[in-house]
């Protein structure tokens, strides 16, 4: 037993217990108490991996089902037999003629629904007249077997009847039991219909291209904004000073505020006709006519960028300066006796040294920036040649009403996600415990 | 590059590039004050900054006082350093030209300390210019970062016609009083925002403790016990952790059509949980793998079962990864738009980012758009003030996600 405990528990770091005793042999197979441990692990893992699997890995096995379906998003809701019931011929007294009426309708336009059966509890007191062939009466339950609908089918069924006492004494009124109707229609999501249209649809001309290569250009740009930035605003406060502190707060305040705040924020400020900015550049010389910023290529991609580079500066900034704080200063000071000048000791010193934060934070920002939706969206909503693939997804899906469509860019999207991953994983080591 | 390292062509170049920026600083932040018209003036401002720079080289004690003098003298010649307009009062344009000069001139003063009036050194000279640079770079990230939220506060304080009159006047007429938070008055009382606030609180407050439920025990598991399978838990959380909502929120979009839950609060506390666990997994899985395991093995010998020794031990022990966790999961739920604009469309559900989202349509003045941000905003930022140094470790600990 005391051979094993080192196993079952955290081993120490920096010592194994091989090395520590001279243990002849290691067990084959799993001990019982490594099995417990095992167990216990998975055991606490396991809401986390059902709730995960729940809302990321079967939306995303949906994400690929829906990309080969033929789906609007007029389809999300299936189609359904629709009735409603009226007294016609207005009956005001004991032995009047009156019509019971049923108006049965398709919700959908295109759709069939089969074996539509209509069910209902006729009201007491009616003497019912002669019913229609479809439908059958026992005692006062009546079942009208209606067959197929096809899609946009309408049908009335009337049944004619005579006021009796037991209906007048009720107040003439039909009661409140809507009748009951029941028929099968295939949802377009669950069916056997498959269809490569809608990759076909994205890769069709020259739209898809251009959005990639916005994407792409959105992507580089911003990330390589935001590091560059971050570097300089690092090297800003990498110095004890008073009112550091504040600075640094100061300068996360883009990334801690809410997206759509800033956002907001960005484009009342640079509004054409009464924002800040224009005012400011007609002032100053800049500019004759006011500058629409948002509306227009390709200065709306500019825009975009800045506006990636600027809300997450912060964040590059934040890393590169805790690493920057863990250089030994002793360096600087050897270098400054040698003779090195501040840029030397710039580029040959501290650029080596945080060339693995950059490396690491530029890949990370990368992917992220690439699946951006939220920024582009409130700015331009993707107009102006800011249509970026993620903006696509919601283009696609949610304007155009052609869910399977945003579904084959989401497919494309995830596609791309997993060759960054893989670069991700491949280049970049644990060193930097990222 | 040798020919500028001389004591009189640094100078007067540094003086000339600094002059610029703060002439166009001073412009703006005027112009931003008072709404009144500002503007660099290029070449006086360029010729006084040279001239200051020159001098200090030659006397640098000197710079500062004459830099303040000759910058309010200048100011009502055509050659001043902030060109005014002609409804600008004299002496506020005197006091523009002296602020200018002053800014120009101790600034320039101390970058070209230690600069003889001959030959630099490579040394001396770099260093000036890197002491040029970090002004520089504090007035403009200052700037960049100010500016935006200036507008933010002041535009929701103002109202139509004054916003469509003068959009750089954002001075405050305090004799408005209460007047002015009209904007606040009134989507409090006709837009519903306090059950907004409510609402985005109350999820973002159960997002926060579900998600360390959830991501407490998992965290542990990940970093303490060893179990097949550890390795590809671990990377498949970063995976997780990068799979873009967009690509998501379509799916939960069809399912909770589907189910019936979209438009209510309860979808929303359901998903977002899910969307911060792999975060909040990944950076306390980091912290739990730096604590030392010989606490957790004494208490493993003095009888404890696991879960105990997580309660016990490494809870306590792990506070403040637990705030900054918690922290940052707060600000992701609070700050979320993009599943809450999808899935909720009934106003009196809607969160605050998805009521801010309403606001945006023209028939609602923007300065409730901006008051709406605001509301936003505040909480957020003061809580990230009060607890800034959670935030900032919490930030760096795994946060990479944006």
């Amino acid at each position: 037993m005391t051979a094993q405990t080192p196993r079952s528990g955290p081993v120490p770091l920096g010592q194994s217990a091989e090395t520590s005793r001279p243990a002849p042999k290691p067990p084959k197979g799993r001990n019982p108490l490594e099995r417990r441990e095992a167990r216990l692990a998975w055991g606490l893992l396991l809401p986390t991996v059902a709730a995960v699997t729940l809302v990321v890995v079967l939306p995303l096995i949906a994400i690929f089902w829906i990309s080969v379906k033929p789906v609007g998003l007029a389809d999300l809701r299936p189609p359904v037999p629709v009735v409603s019931e009226d007294l016609r011929g207005r009956p005001e007294a004991v032995g009047d003629e009156a019509t019971l009426r049923y108006r049965l309708r398709n919700s959908s336009q295109d759709q069939v629904i089969s074996g539509v059966v209509l069910t209902d509890t006729l009201p007491e007191g009616l003497e019912i007249g002669e019913i229609d062939p479809r439908c059958a009466l026992d005692g006062l339950e009546m079942t009208c077997d209606l067959g197929d609908f096809e899609g946009g089918h309408r049908e009335t069924i009337e049944i004619p009847v005579t006021i009796g006492q037991a209906f007048a004494d009720a107040g003439m009124e039909l009661p409140d039991s809507p009748p009951g109707l029941t028929g099968r229609a295939s949802n377009v999501l669950t069916s056997g219909n498959f269809t490569f249209e809608n990759f076909a649809r994205i890769f069709d001309g020259a739209e898809f291209w251009s959005v990639l290569w916005v994407t792409l250009v959105y992507t580089v740009f911003g990330t390589i904004g935001a590091l560059v930035f971050g570097l300089f605003a690092a090297l800003l406060l990498d110095k004890s000073f008073r009112g550091q502190g504040v600075l640094r707060g100061l300068y996360l305040f883009p990334y801690v505020a809410p997206v759509i705040a800033v956002a907001f924020t960005w484009i009342i400020l640079f509004d054409p006709f009464s924002g800040s900015a224009n005012a400011l550049l007609i002032q100053m010389g800049v500019t004759n006519e006011a500058i629409n910023f948002f509306g227009q290529r390709p200065l709306a991609l500019i825009m975009v960028i800045l506006f990636e580079v600027w809300r997450y500066f912060p964040l590059s900034f934040l890393f590169i300066l805790a690493r920057m704080q863990s250089i030994d200063t002793d360096m600087y000071e050897a270098a400054d006796m040698d003779g090195a000048s501040p840029f030397q000791q710039f580029w040959y010193l501290s650029m080596p040294q945080l060339l693995g934060i950059l490396s690491v934070l530029f890949l990370l920002r990368f992917i992220w920036t690439f699946n951006k939706f939220d920024d582009i969206f409130l700015l331009t909503g993707g107009n102006a040649g800011t249509r970026t693939l993620t903006v696509n997804v919601y283009e696609q899906a949610f304007a155009v009403s052609n869910i399977g469509a945003g579904a084959a860019v989401a497919v494309v999207i995830f596609a791309c996600l997993l060759v960054f991953s893989f670069l991700f994983f491949r280049f970049i080591s644990q060193e930097e415990g990222l | 590059m040798s020919m500028f390292r001389h004591g009189y062509v640094a100078g007067p170049l540094l003086g000339l590039l600094w002059a610029l920026v703060i002439a166009t600083t001073t412009a703006v932040v005027f112009s931003f004050a008072t709404g009144g018209a500002y503007r660099p003036g290029g070449v006086g401002a360029g010729l006084l900054g040279a001239g200051l720079g020159a001098l200090a080289v030659a006397m640098p004690r000197l710079a500062g006082p004459v830099g303040l003098i000759l910058g309010a003298l200048l100011a009502v010649t055509p050659v001043a350093a902030v060109v005014t307009g002609p409804d600008v009062a004299l002496w506020t344009a005197l006091l523009v030209g002296g602020v200018a000069g002053a800014a120009i001139g101790w600034p320039i003063a101390s970058m070209m300390q230690g600069c003889r009036p001959g030959p630099l050194t490579r040394h001396e000279f770099e260093a000036a210019v890197i002491r040029f640079l970090t002004g520089f770079g504090y007035i403009f990230f200052t700037a960049i970062v100010a500016i935006p939220f200036y507008v933010m506060v002041m535009t929701s304080l103002k109202n139509q016609s004054e916003l469509i009159q003068n959009p750089l006047d954002f001075s405050i007429d305090l004799s408005k009083g209460w007047g002015l938070f009209r904007s606040y008055a009134e989507l409090f009382g006709q837009f519903n925002f306090g059950s907004y606030l409510w609402t985005s609180f109350l999820v973002s407050v159960l997002t926060v403790i579900i998600t360390l439920i959830f991501a407490i025990p998992g965290a542990y598991a990940v970093a303490r016990l060893r179990f097949a399978g550890r390795a590809a838990i671990s990377r498949s959380i970063l995976l997780i952790y990068m799979v873009p909502m967009i690509v998501l929120a379509l799916p939960i979009y069809i399912a909770f059509s589907m189910l019936g839950l979209r438009n209510s609060i309860f979808g929303i506390v359901l998903i977002y949980p899910v969307t911060t666990i792999p975060v909040a997994l990944y950076m306390l899985q980091g912290y739990f793998r730096g604590l030392p395991a010989e606490i957790e093995e004494a208490g493993l010998m003095d009888g404890l079962s696991r879960l105990k020794v997580i309660w016990q031990i490494t809870l306590p022990l792990s506070m403040p990864a637990l705030a900054s966790v918690s922290l940052y999961v707060f600000m992701i739920a609070w700050n979320e738009f993009l599943l809450a604009f999808m899935l909720l469309d009934d106003p009196s559900k809607f969160t605050l980012t998805r009521g801010i989202a309403a606001l945006n349509s023209s028939e609602i003045p923007r300065q409730h758009l901006m008051a709406g941000s605001v509301i936003a905003t505040v909480p957020i930022l003061a809580l990230f003030l009060g607890l800034e140094r959670f935030m900032t470790k919490g930030l760096t600990a795994g946060s990479v996600k944006g």
